[in-house]
């Protein structure tokens, strides 16, 4: 019975193109995601297998340090999942030009997303795209509400009222203005530095026009980010060259800071730490009324493997993951890590929504650093973290930073030379 | 007439640990130094002779690091020789006391730091000296003298300093624990037969104990040496890859972990980490030879 009943399947698949897949087909998924794997189990996979009778899915995460290398050597070895969550940029480009990775250009789901959102997974002439983007984190400011009505000061949105805000805060005393260090590096790159940047370089425009070396580092766009970076210097507190990114962290949730400059990720945290309320405003533009831009980063993809034995099973999956429906259930199940896709998702979490909200009104970009500029050595990238924090430090003037990276971007980059 | 017979439980008695000395050090160590002669084009590794140590030592981007990392792995070493060694010295001749109490106490606590792990010693340390929690501002508060705390670790002038001074206080025990032994193995005779010469007190240790304990100190210099030109995990633990603020505290194990492995968006380079940590392995060869064969051949010993 059960043999005729295949055969039936099999003929009827042969038969009717749109379901290739009648028999119960599995789905490996890849990932380094191993904090989501219950999200995964409870929320996501159900969904989708509710939907989609017939193909079952199993998330096998690896530990993140760990999972570049062992999808690689699984890949090689023939036996990884068939679905592979895509770290953005290089190195799935690179697996992408090993041939491991699927171009699915093609697939009419793709175009939910912007050209932004796509930009991580994408050869870099941007003809060919290898993964669905799945979510992105945002930058921007998170504050102490309750701080912010005693003190009696609003959300800023122009330069001049977010440092009129912190010297208010200073003159008053009880809160240390902002929450950040410079020891730990990363956070003035990217918290600071590509944080307020975009308002200065306008997002995209500025971006692109980088790496096709129509601008230069030492533009003005690009060098003010950091005279701006110096004026924070007075209002980070005490010590704030040693103060480390969980001191920050720490100071803030403790209530005793009342600005933290921030990436969306940080909202699932801080919500289980603090007791005030939290609110949220965009990095401030330079005048009232500037279009506003914010860093948007693209951090997670999913794309598909070449040797998937599924290759139709596993595109329903991709389309699936490119829906809004996905798109709800990641983004309110992780607050913070926001869908990539043009339709909007409604967001549970007020902090989140905050963040969110700001699509609406801004232009998205990217760090300005991670597509193509950080392939050589010295790498951008690392040369902004240090960059940013002699910026703050005051150790060097923004025109001479602007220089020096300058200098190391056009030593091995040729639209720069 | 009996032949000699061949001695095989020479060759069995020595194999594991020849063999496992050969498999976890000689084989990675030749094999690094030939890795270094590599480089990566086009996904194929190819044969690029001496090609790394001329980027290395001739381009600016590399060679400014390297020579920033190699000064920096200096002063640490300065400040062990100039800090540590004394001091391990000093704690010994006073441990050496034959009237000193609680001296087996003393002996232990300030060895323990040594055993204690660098993640522990570094992530302490931080805290210690951390502007927001650390009990260090507190502590010179209460004598008055807050104004001279500052956030040392991030301050480019203090750092390297300051994780040498924590370095020292981890490894001083070493020292104090090799010159002690030395010390205890002066023989009591010698002692007197000065006292009867009339050299007593201080001028017994500079003038006794002090040339019959220069061997060790000779060796705990070398070994200072070689553990510096090495080291690597407090940096990293304290400071991370970038080893900040600014490069300040950048030496030869964390520029050669950075280039290595690579860092954030920066990818790894087997060939070029292998060329500094060839680099490294000359550095250490040339101190230790000029230590053996200028220093040491040349060192009086007495006979006890």
């Amino acid at each position: 019975m059960k043999r005729n009943l295949m055969t039936l399947a099999l003929a009827s698949s042969a038969l009717v193109a749109t379901s290739a897949y009648a028999e119960d087909v599995t789905l490996t998924i890849e990932s380094w995601r191993n904090d989501d794997l219950t999200l995964w189990q409870d929320k996501i996979i159900p969904a989708f297998e509710a939907e989609h009778p017939g193909i079952k899915v199993n998330f096998t995460p690896s530990a993140p340090a760990e999972y570049n290398a062992v999808l690689n050597s699984k890949l090689d070895a023939g036996s990884a999942g068939d679905l592979i969550t895509c770290r953005p940029f290089d190195a799935s480009l690179a697996l992408f030009e090993a041939g491991h990775l699927a171009d699915l250009s093609g697939m009419e789901a793709m175009g939910n997303f912007s050209d932004v959102a796509k930009s991580a997974w994408q050869t870099d002439d941007g003809s060919a795209s290898f993964c669905v983007p799945m979510a992105s984190v945002i930058h921007g400011f998170i504050y102490n509400k309750d701080a912010f009505a005693e003190l009696g000061i609003e959300a800023p949105t122009t330069e001049d009222e977010f440092f009129a805000a912190l010297e208010t805060i200073k003159q008053d005393g009880t809160y240390i203005p902002m929450a950040m260090g410079t020891n730990d590096q990363w956070e003035a790159a990217t918290m600071g530095y590509n944080n307020i940047g975009p308002n200065y370089w306008k997002g995209e425009e500025g971006r692109q026009a980088l790496i096709k070396g129509e601008q230069k580092l030492t533009d003005p766009q690009w060098v003010a980010p950091y005279a701006t970076l110096a004026k924070w210097a007075p209002y980070l507190g005490d010590g704030y060259e040693a103060q480390t990114y969980p001191d920050s962290q720490n100071l803030f949730t403790l209530g005793r800071a009342a600005v933290y400059p921030a990436g969306s990720w940080e909202i699932s945290g801080f919500n289980a730490l603090v007791d005030f309320e939290m609110g949220a405003f965009k990095p401030p533009v330079q005048n009232a009324g500037d279009t506003c831009y914010i860093s948007d980063h693209t951090d997670i993809g999913i794309g598909m493997n070449t040797k998937s034995a599924n290759p139709d099973a596993a595109k329903t999956f991709l389309a699936w993951v490119a829906s809004p429906e996905f798109a709800s259930i990641f983004g309110n199940a992780l607050p913070g890590f926001f869908p990539l896709s043009e339709t909007p998702v409604e967001m549970e979490d007020p902090l989140a929504k905050e963040f969110v909200s700001w699509r609406g009104e801004c232009e998205s970009t990217i760090r300005s650093t991670y597509q193509i500029l950080s392939r050589g050595t010295p790498n951008l990238e690392n040369d902004t973290w240090g960059a940013s924090v002699a910026a703050i430090k005051g150790a060097e003037t923004p025109e001479a930073l602007g220089q020096k990276l300058q200098d190391g971007l056009a030593s091995w980059y040729a639209p720069q030379q | 007439m009996q032949k000699p017979r061949i001695r095989w439980h020479i060759a069995v008695f020595l194999a594991p640990a020849v063999l496992v000395y050969t498999a976890v050090m000689i084989f990675p160590l030749f094999n690094t130094l030939r890795l270094a002669l590599f480089s990566k084009v086009d996904q194929e590794r190819v044969f690029v002779g001496l090609t790394n140590f001329r980027t290395l030592f001739g381009d600016p981007i590399w060679s400014e690091q390297f020579w920033n990392a190699l000064g920096n792995n200096f002063w640490f070493f300065i400040v062990h020789m100039l800090v540590q060694n004394p001091i391990g010295v000093a704690l010994a001749a006073i441990l050496s006391h034959p009237r000193l109490r609680f001296a087996a106490l003393y002996r232990s606590a300030i060895f323990i730091p040594t055993i204690l792990s660098f993640v522990i010693v570094g992530f302490a340390w931080k805290l210690i000296l951390s502007p927001i929690w650390g009990i260090a501002p507190s502590m010179l508060d209460a004598v008055g003298l807050k104004a001279l705390f500052a956030p040392w670790l991030g301050k480019e002038e203090y750092a390297l300093t300051t994780l040498a001074l924590i370095s020292v206080w981890q490894f001083v025990g070493i020292p104090m624990m090799l010159i002690y032994a030395a010390l205890l193995s002066i023989p009591e005779e010698i002692l007197e037969a000065g006292e009867i010469d009339g050299i007593t007190g201080p001028s017994a240790f500079w003038k006794i104990k002090l040339p019959l304990i220069l061997p060790s100190i000779g060796i705990i210099s070398i070994l200072t040496f070689v553990g510096n030109f090495n080291a690597f995990d407090l940096i990293y633990a304290a400071q991370g890859a970038l080893a900040g603020p600014d490069f300040s505290t950048d030496i030869l194990g964390t520029f050669m972990y950075r280039t290595f492995f690579g860092f954030q968006l920066q990818l790894g380079d087997p060939h070029m980490g292998s060329a500094i940590a060839s680099a490294m392995f000359a550095i250490i060869l040339i101190g230790v030879c000029l230590y053996l064969f200028g220093i040491q051949s040349r060192m009086r010993r007495y006979q006890l």
